[in-house]
This record gives C-alpha cells, sequence and structure tokens, in this order.
C-alpha cells in the first residue's frame, strides 16, 4: 500500500516510574529521527492524547507501541489490551513491562498491606484512617479510580508481546540502535527480528562486559558495598565480598555499574537461558562461598540482609513464583 | 487441612549414592510412602535451584534433594556446592513465604536403603503436616492473568481494604 502518511508511533506508561520515558527523550537529537519518520499517535507523556482517541483508530494502524510499566490495575489492563489491538508491534519497553522491575517487589505483600501502609504509616499523616474508595457519588455523576489487582504482571502475561526491550531504564544508546532499526525496516533496508525477540541488549551476561579481574577467589563473609573501604577499581565485585547480579543479568549495559565502582543490581533482567533469575543468582552467590558445614555457610549468608530482595530485585513479578505466598493466597487467621 | 491429603512430592537423586540407595530399598522391598516421584542427576552438584522452583510452581507441595554424604562425592565435593545452594534457597523461600521445610536434603549413601526409606517417609509427613502448597496450583489456574472484569476474584476493590487492614 502507497501512502503519504508517515507511520504511527506511541508510547504508554502503566505501573512504572517515567525514567523510560527519560531514557526515550535522553536519545537526544536522534528523537528528531523519531519525529521525521513518524507520526506521534499516542504518548501521554509527550503531547496531549485522550483514550477515546486511541479507541476510534482503526485496529493495527499504529505501526510500533512502546509500553513500559508493569499491570497493577485495570486502568493498566485496558489500555493494554487496547494498544495491543491497535497496534503491529508492540514492544514491552523497559524492566517493569518486561519483568516487573521494582513495582514488581510489591507482589510480595498482601494488596490491602500496600494501601495500608501508604495511608496509615507513622510518615503519613491520616488520622481519620481515610481510604480511597473505587467509586465514588458526585453530584455530576459516579466517579471511578481504578482497582487494583492482586499482583503486579508483566505485560507478556496479560498480552501478546512482539518484543522485549529491558533495562532501567533502557540505555539511551541501545534506545537509539532500536529507532535507528526501526527507520530502516520502514525503508526496507532490515528485517524485522524474529518475533518474541530480545532487543537492544548484548547476548552474554554483564560479567562478559565487565573489565574487572575474575580470579578464582572465595570469600568469607557477605558485605554490603558501603562497608568496605575502599572498593578495590579492578578486581570483581562478588570476589570482594559484595554481592553482584552480574552472574545472571544480561549484557547491553556495558557494565556501567560495576565500572563505577558499584555491584551490578540486575535492571537488564536474565541473560540468554535463564529461566529464573533468582535461582541463577542462588547458584552464582553459592558458588563463592568458602565453608563447607551448615553453620559457617549460614554465618556468611547472613551478610545477605534480604536474600529476596536481593535475588529477585528487578525480577520478582517475571520469576516462576511471581510474588509471595501471601500475595496470592489470603490466610486463614 | 483434608485427611486426606496425599502430597506430590519431587525427589531428586544422585546416580552415585542416593539413586542406588532408592534402589536398594526397592529391591530389599522396604516398605515408604510412594508420594514421591524420584528424578535421578549424575550428582545433587548438578541441582539447579531452578529445579526446585520450578517443581514448586508447577504444582509440587514438597522438594527433596538427596546426595552422597559430605566427603564421599563422586566428583569429589560437589554436593558441598549442593549444600550451599540449598541453605541460600531456603532463605529466598522463606522470604517468598514458602515454609523451608517444603525443601529438604538428605544425605544417603548407596548402601543405605532403609535411611532413604526412612527419610522419604518422615519427609512426606511433614508435608502432610503443612499441607498443599496451593498456592502454587493458585498461580497456575489464573495463569497470571487478570481475567475479564466479570470475574472479580482477581481484581480487588480498593473500598474493601478497610476489612483487610490489620487493626
Amino acid at each position: 500500500m502507497i501512502t503519504n502518511r508517515k507511520p504511527t508511533f506511541a508510547m504508554y506508561w502503566a505501573a512504572s516510574c517515567g525514567g523510560c520515558e527519560i531514557a526515550v527523550l535522553n536519545t537526544h537529537e536522534k528523537i528528531l529521527d523519531v519525529e521525521a519518520n513518524f507520526d506521534i499517535a499516542f504518548w501521554p507523556l509527550a503531547m496531549d492524547a485522550k483514550y477515546k482517541d486511541v479507541e476510534a483508530m482503526e485496529d493495527g494502524s499504529i505501526l510500533i507501541t512502546f509500553f513500559n510499566g508493569g499491570i497493577r490495575n485495570d486502568e493498566n489492563e485496558h489500555i493494554a489490551k487496547l494498544l495491543r489491538r491497535k497496534s503491529k508491534i508492540l514492544v514491552a519497553f523497559g524492566s517493569c513491562a518486561c519483568e516487573g522491575c521494582i513495582p514488581g517487589l510489591a507482589n510480595l505483600s498482601p494488596v490491602g498491606e500496600i494501601v495500608y501502609t501508604a495511608f496509615n504509616t507513622i510518615t503519613t499523616d491520616n488520622p481519620h484512617e481515610i481510604y480511597p474508595h473505587t467509586a465514588f457519588d458526585v453530584p455530576e455523576g459516579e466517579l471511578h479510580i481504578p482497582k487494583l489487582s492482586k499482583i503486579l504482571l508483566p505485560l507478556d502475561q496479560v498480552v501478546d508481546v512482539d518484543y522485549y526491550m529491558p533495562g532501567c531504564p533502557p540505555e539511551s544508546h541501545q534506545v537509539s540502535a532500536v529507532i535507528d532499526l526501526a527507520i530502516e525496516v520502514i525503508r526496507g533496508l532490515a528485517d524485522l527480528p524474529p518475533k518474541g525477540s530480545v532487543i537492544g541488549v548484548g547476548n552474554s551476561t554483564v560479567c562478559d562486559e565487565c573489565p574487572r579481574a575474575r580470579n578464582v577467589k572465595l570469600i568469607k563473609a557477605f558485605k554490603r558495598i558501603q562497608d568496605i573501604a575502599p572498593v578495590d577499581p579492578t578486581l570483581c565485585i562478588l570476589e570482594q565480598g559484595v554481592p553482584c547480579n552480574g552472574p545472571a543479568t544480561r549484557s547491553g549495559c556495558n557494565a556501567r555499574c560495576p565500572q563505577a565502582g558499584a555491584q551490578c543490581i540486575g535492571c537488564y533482567g536474565p541473560a540468554e537461558g535463564v529461566m529464573d533469575y533468582g535461582a541463577r543468582l542462588i547458584t552464582a552467590f553459592s558458588s563463592v562461598i568458602d565453608a563447607n558445614t551448615p553453620d559457617e555457610i549460614e554465618r556468611i549468608l547472613d551478610g545477605i540482609p534480604d536474600p529476596t530482595g536481593q535475588v529477585y530485585r528487578f525480577n520478582l513479578a517475571g520469576s516462576l513464583m511471581k510474588g509471595a505466598k501471601s500475595a496470592w493466597i489470603k490466610e486463614n487467621s | 487441612m483434608t485427611d486426606n491429603f496425599e502430597p506430590t512430592i519431587i525427589g531428586f537423586t544422585c546416580n552415585w549414592c542416593s539413586y542406588r540407595a532408592a534402589d536398594l530399598a526397592g529391591t530389599a522391598r522396604m516398605k515408604y510412602a510412594p508420594n514421591v516421584r524420584l528424578i535421578r542427576m549424575m550428582c545433587s552438584g548438578r541441582l539447579d535451584p531452578t529445579f526446585v522452583l520450578h517443581a514448586l510452581s508447577s504444582g509440587a507441595d514438597g522438594v527433596m534433594i538427596t546426595g552422597c554424604h559430605p566427603g564421599e562425592c563422586h566428583y569429589i565435593e560437589q554436593n558441598y556446592k549442593a549444600l550451599r545452594r540449598f541453605l541460600l534457597l531456603r532463605h529466598v523461600l522463606t522470604g517468598l513465604g514458602i515454609e523451608p521445610e517444603r525443601v529438604k536434603l538428605v544425605w544417603a549413601s548407596a548402601a543405605e536403603g532403609a535411611r532413604f526409606a526412612s527419610e522419604t517417609t518422615a519427609f512426606v509427613e511433614e508435608i502432610r503436616r503443612l499441607g498443599p502448597l496451593s498456592w502454587g496450583k493458585a498461580a497456575i489456574k489464573e495463569g497470571g492473568r487478570i481475567k475479564d472484569d466479570k470475574d472479580s476474584s482477581f481484581v480487588i476493590h480498593l473500598s474493601s481494604f478497610e476489612k483487610e487492614v490489620p487493626s
């Protein structure tokens, strides 16, 4: 079909922080290439738009949608399904959409407890214990706010996803590379990668990109990075006793954190072939422990104050377990 | 808990010791609880924690990991690696709200058929006491997906929180 109209682009945020949108804008002058090659159909952060405008679009009329954020309420779910219908290519953009990210850690708590914490802790001034209601009558009619779901779900557990682009947020040079690829595809100069591909990433682990030296050193204690001074600038951080998530994490960021002297926290998600990110990290951390007796191993493991949060920091919602038992099942008490 | 709950247990056994211990228990016609589905590996050091999480999230109520006694590993020291992984895995499972007793590590040599049988039976009774890990099955049933709006079992109304919050 020959048309003079530019292909359209959309970007939406669900349960996320907005950092992914900043990462797109952070591509500097590359954003002008987006404008030159695409019509922006829907991008609430960058321009005014209404959901009803999207609903009025023809199905499949948006060429590519970057969807960032997980699915935490029924509004997120509605827009995810709507944009899936309207888009030819749906990209789970950023760690939240791919695997839950930090908002996914809320899957460790029942939803009632989350709301209670938000509205009724010592840092919140709420003496009358007022909680939000999903429906409220006003003279003009009934108002609704979105309903929370039990747990946060990554995008691909709600709708079909074409491509994944992990990172918290995706590095700007990777975003630029993906924009370049999309433009080349439109011009017929390149083919689309196979459906389900993880794009804008490397194919290995962060350790592979990390310039620090790895020996076969074993450790007698896990420590927090602020407790070791100075951090050796050339030696593997895990071998210095700091739990570093690099061994299980996908490459693509040029090992930015380890190069800056901090441990990898795992924002690029599971490396190629890793089924459960936390399980891979359990193996990695266990491999440096220098002890053979249960008591001594337990003493070393005590150096990791929050093992579950450590190994599932970005990946809980996308893990095999998806969340804690208490979030799934209401205990009988 | 229902009285007729039969736990589903996945057992990972080492080719050189505990699998032979199970074999010995069988050939000696020892009786033990039939709830364990054994999977043979070359070594307990092959045990990737992914296997355990996969089993628990797919409907198993407990996982038994067995290997050679410390110092007797066919591959010199791989069972120590299994021990380290097992201990860290228990911490992680606790954080996920799973009773750490649902995953058990047993050392059994090829001659210890009786020990294998008694440990298995004890473990099955322990899991029977804990009850089903119904959460794994609930997760499968719901498929992790939000169902359509008519089904309110998944979507929770904010207004119902007043009843749920701790007093």
